[in-house]
């Protein structure tokens, strides 16, 4: 369902690579229970929104010699933490822009995150929408606001990767995270050591000491 | 004024002999004795007389004039905290009025009440509301039942109202020793024929007489219904609302709803309407609302600027710790928004709708909402609670969080299931209870963080420290029951049950891109707690949970107390089990300390000793200018065993002072 193919610049051996990600979009679209998900595989119900910002790590082989670290930031939906939302993206290498599926308004929101990292954020950002709650509407398709071809339709002229998920059932969430590691700049990445220079390394706070273990995530 | 001089004498006679050089030294209500003393979790900045020359005394939870040598002598001073409201917005300076009450107990009974910060207010109260608390003490009922019931249980009224209505006038040293003696406080026949049974009998065990109060209380915390039109169950979704103990309302002034602890919108709307246009009522009088009661509902009203506070409750709370409450309530509202924002929003449209910029924290307010109504001795005390170490262990885990501290740190503490484990923090500033509170409350009570399931950045105005702006709070969690051979060192928590066994680590900056380099002091000070061994003891520590009362004092027939260090703003307590590991058990033990807290702060109320009897528990609460004592043993325990009991723990507290409480915290 990927809008764009991967373009797999890749060469050379035991490539590590570690990018940020942030996660945007409306309260209770399920941002934090995509990357519950994605990096522990659970999901829970009955979650209660993010206060603030949450921060989680996961890492991925993209094939035998290929390993990308995540470093998620989880943001919060609300207004009042809108002015905050700069510092999350602001180094991000990727974005992921979440909207609900069965709900008009969350696209509308997530059109102006877009917009606004387009205009804000890194240059080369690479941007994935995705459409959640994608068991809802397997379930009920009368629950279905959005249509897949609309908002693909806007994913495509916006050039951003686009899926439909659902973090129920799992169902488009490694592909998700999985299409986005595949078109960030591998090439560029260097050799496999965590804070090496290079896009890869971005960090919030590019002083920050290269002390920690490069393994993947144990969570 | 010390300690109580324990000498081989019987238990009673050391206590008696205390009550009296206690009430030689005539401290009235709360004394101010020390630097501590005036501190308050909930009310420090309480509704009730905020005034701008209100003495600001914060105290560092982990800082103490006792026992901490010469350099804690004095507390530092606090940066200055602008006033919560502005002149005009304040309510009249103290409560003068209150309106009629609707029902029958309807006499009004002027009192002064003097709350735990030291502050003090006039207001009223229905003045059979204190026989009628009397009696639940022996019910633990709300506040007011039926005078019916009152006479089919005499046994226990004697004893209790005889003490309790009362209370008022009792002054003289005279009356206070004679509490435990056997001339005034002769046991009733009822007390007697129990007493021919075994002595072991549970606080609260016997529940014979018709007790329906608490009977819903299993359910108390259950959603209600969506309305629902079209099946019409309107009916039944009322019934489920009104059968509610607790509600705590929130609107703004011009009667928008805020927030509602039951209920949805629908639901409330109507009520949120009427409610506004009695305290608008008031308030256009220039004599604000304070308070009501309606058959066993005591209504407790609040302002705080454009805000209107409401608390309804059948369980029988006083009027000050209602108020504490809703006072917390508007402290977690700040928390969210900072006081600059809350009144920019109304000043610009007083028709603002504050859910929006609230949305996400209705869990936080029915956390605080649902830890009260539990009931929460740290919320009753306004004090903190520590996690029991040795001192020595304490001051390597002290030393650790001040070694790998960075630039950018304000606050460290490390806080397990609630308890605090060590805080470090500049000279300059303390930290306030009340805003520890808060935190607890967002950690441990609230899912929310938890559930993030990974490192937190969270802003937070921290009102007690700085109404105005917001603080940046790294949190992390540790389980005491995973192993810390984790690579990562970073476990997940989702997997953790209990709130009990968490362990936090909270890392608190001005700075708001100071995420990494707490991140990183975060693992600095784990590797190291862990090098050290001290990791290993904080975890063994949580597991093995809170010692129960025999535990502590081995045979004794008490099955529960608190005991509030004044000075050092913290309290300790055994376990709740056995006895009151339910919900209700716990509500029930809760209920009785609230009454015995209210008589012995409530102003005019000399008490320092106060012995309470009824059907299903015996008890007593001590306070001195070093201590508040509270405890309970079942019905058929004698006086003398309670207050021998009474005596050891205090002991015992004195033995273990360095270890249950944090006297002195690190400072830089
Ligand atoms: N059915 C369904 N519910 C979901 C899905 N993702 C999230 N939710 C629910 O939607 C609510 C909000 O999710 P959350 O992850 O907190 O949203 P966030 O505010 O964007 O982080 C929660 O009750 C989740 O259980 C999904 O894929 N399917
Ligand atoms: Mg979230």
């Amino acid at each position: 369902m990927a809008a764009r193919g991967p373009t797999g610049t890749r060469g050379g051996n035991n490539r590590f690579a570690q990018f940020k990600l942030v996660l945007l979009g409306e309260s209770a679209v399920g941002k934090s229970s995509l990357v519950l998900r994605f990096v522990k595989d659970q999901f829970d119900d009955f979650r209660e929104s993010t206060i603030g910002a949450a921060f989680l790590t996961q890492t991925i082989s993209l094939d035998d010699q290929t390993t990308v670290k995540f470093e998620i930031w989880d943001t919060a939906g609300q207004e009042r933490y809108k002015s905050l939302a700069p510092m999350y993206y602001r180094n991000a290498n990727c974005a992921v822009v979440v909207y609900d599926i069965t709900q008009a308004s969350s696209l509308d929101k997530a059109k102006q995150w877009v917009k606004e990292l387009q205009r804000q954020a890194n240059e080369n950002i690479i941007i994935a929408l995705a459409g959640n709650k994608l068991d809802l509407v397997t379930a009920q398709p009368d629950k279905r606001a959005i249509q897949t071809a609309d908002a693909e339709a806007y994913a495509r002229e916006a050039g951003l990767l686009f899926f439909e998920t659902s973090a129920k059932t799992s169902e488009n969430v490694r592909e998700l995270f999985t299409s986005i590691a595949k078109k960030l700049p591998l090439d560029q990445a260097g050799p496999r050591n965590p804070r090496s220079g290079g896009r890869g390394g971005v960090e919030l706070r590019p002083e920050t000491p290269g002390t920690q273990s490069n393994g993947p995530c144990a969570c | 004024m010390g300690h109580p001089d324990v000498s081989k004498s019987s238990a009673n006679d050391q206590l008696r002999l205390h009550v009296q050089s206690d009430t030689e030294a005539t401290v009235q209500g709360a004394p101010k004795h020390g630097t501590g003393d005036s501190m308050t979790l909930a009310s420090d900045k309480g509704a009730h007389e905020r005034k701008e020359d209100i003495k600001e005394e914060p105290v560092s939870a982990a800082e103490s004039n006792r026992d901490g040598g010469d350099e804690e002598e004095e507390r530092p001073p606090l940066p200055p905290r602008p006033s919560l409201l502005k002149n005009g917005e304040k309510p009249g300076p103290a409560l003068s009025t209150i309106a009629k009450p609707t029902t029958a107990l309807s006499s009004v009974d002027i009192q002064t009440l003097s709350f735990p910060d030291g502050t003090r207010g006039t207001f009223s109260t229905p003045a059979s509301r204190a026989v009628s608390q009397a009696v639940s003490f022996s019910e633990t009922s709300g506040g007011q039942t039926t005078p019916s019931r009152k006479v089919s249980r005499t046994g226990s009224f004697d004893d209790a109202a005889s003490l309790m209505s009362y209370a008022p006038t009792l002054k003289a040293n005279g009356d206070l020793m004679s509490l435990l003696d056997d001339g005034l406080n002769s046991q009733s026949p009822a007390w007697k024929l129990l007493t021919s049974q075994a002595e072991s009998v549970n606080p609260f065990e016997n529940i014979e007489f018709e007790d329906n109060s608490l009977s819903n209380f299993e359910h108390e915390f259950d959603d209600i219904e969506a309305l629902d039109s079209k099946s019409g169950n309107e009916e039944e979704v009322l019934s489920q609302w009104k059968s509610k103990l607790k509600h705590y309302l929130i609107l703004s002034s011009a009667g928008k709803p805020i927030y509602s602890r039951h209920g949805d919108q629908n639901l409330i709307n109507g009520y949120i309407g009427i409610i506004q246009t009695i305290i608008s009522f008031f308030q256009g009088a220039k004599d604000p609302l304070m308070g009501f009661t309606a058959g066993s509902t005591r209504f407790v009203v609040s302002t705080d600027g454009p805000l209107y506070f409401v608390a309804i409750s059948k369980l029988g709370e006083s009027d000050a710790q209602l108020r504490a409450q809703l006072e917390a309530l508007y402290m977690q509202i700040l928390s969210t928004l900072t006081l600059p924002t809350l009144t920019h929003l109304f000043t610009n449209r007083p028709n603002t709708d504050l859910r929006r910029p609230l949305e996400g924290t209705e869990t936080l307010l029915s956390s605080l909402a649902d830890t009260f109504t539990k009931g929460s001795p740290s919320a009753l005390l306004s004090a903190l609670e520590c996690l029991k170490i040795r001192k020595s262990q304490r001051h390597t885990i002290n030393n650790t969080l001040l070694k790998t501290r960075t630039e950018k740190l304000l606050y460290g503490l490390i806080v397990a299931g609630g308890r605090l484990v060590s805080v470090v923090r500049p000279k300059r500033h303390s930290l306030h209870p009340s805003d520890l509170q808060l935190i607890f409350n967002m950690l441990f009570e609230a899912g929310s963080v938890k559930a993030g399931g990974g490192e937190n950045w969270i802003p937070v105005c921290l009102p007690g420290f700085n109404n105005r702006g917001y603080l940046y709070m790294y949190v992390s969690f540790l389980s005491a029951f995973e192993d810390s051979t984790n690579p990562e060192g970073r476990p997940s928590t989702a997997s953790s049950k209990s709130r009990e066994d968490e362990i936090a680590i909270l890392l608190i900056s001005a700075d708001k891109e100071s995420f990494f380099e707490l991140k990183q002091m975060r693992d600095d000070v784990v590797a190291q707690l862990e090098k050290n061994g001290s990791m290993e003891i904080i975890k063994a520590a949580v597991r093995k949970g809170r010692p129960s009362t025999t535990d502590i004092v081995p045979g004794t027939q008490l099955r529960h107390f608190l005991y509030k260090s004044r000075a050092n703003v913290q309290f300790t307590m055994p376990s709740f089990s056995p006895d009151f590991s339910s919900l209700l058990a716990r509500r029930r033990l809760m209920t009785l300390y609230h009454n015995l807290h209210a008589s012995t702060h409530a102003k005019h109320s000399h008490l320092k000793v106060l012995h309470c009897v009824s059907k299903d528990s015996i008890s007593l609460a001590w306070t001195t200018p070093i201590f508040e004592f509270y405890c309970v043993a079942g019905p058929n325990a004698s006086r003398a065993a309670l207050a021998q009991g009474a005596n050891k723990v205090i002991q015992w507290v004195k033995r273990e002072e360095e270890r249950v409480f944090i006297i002195g915290g690190a400072v830089f």
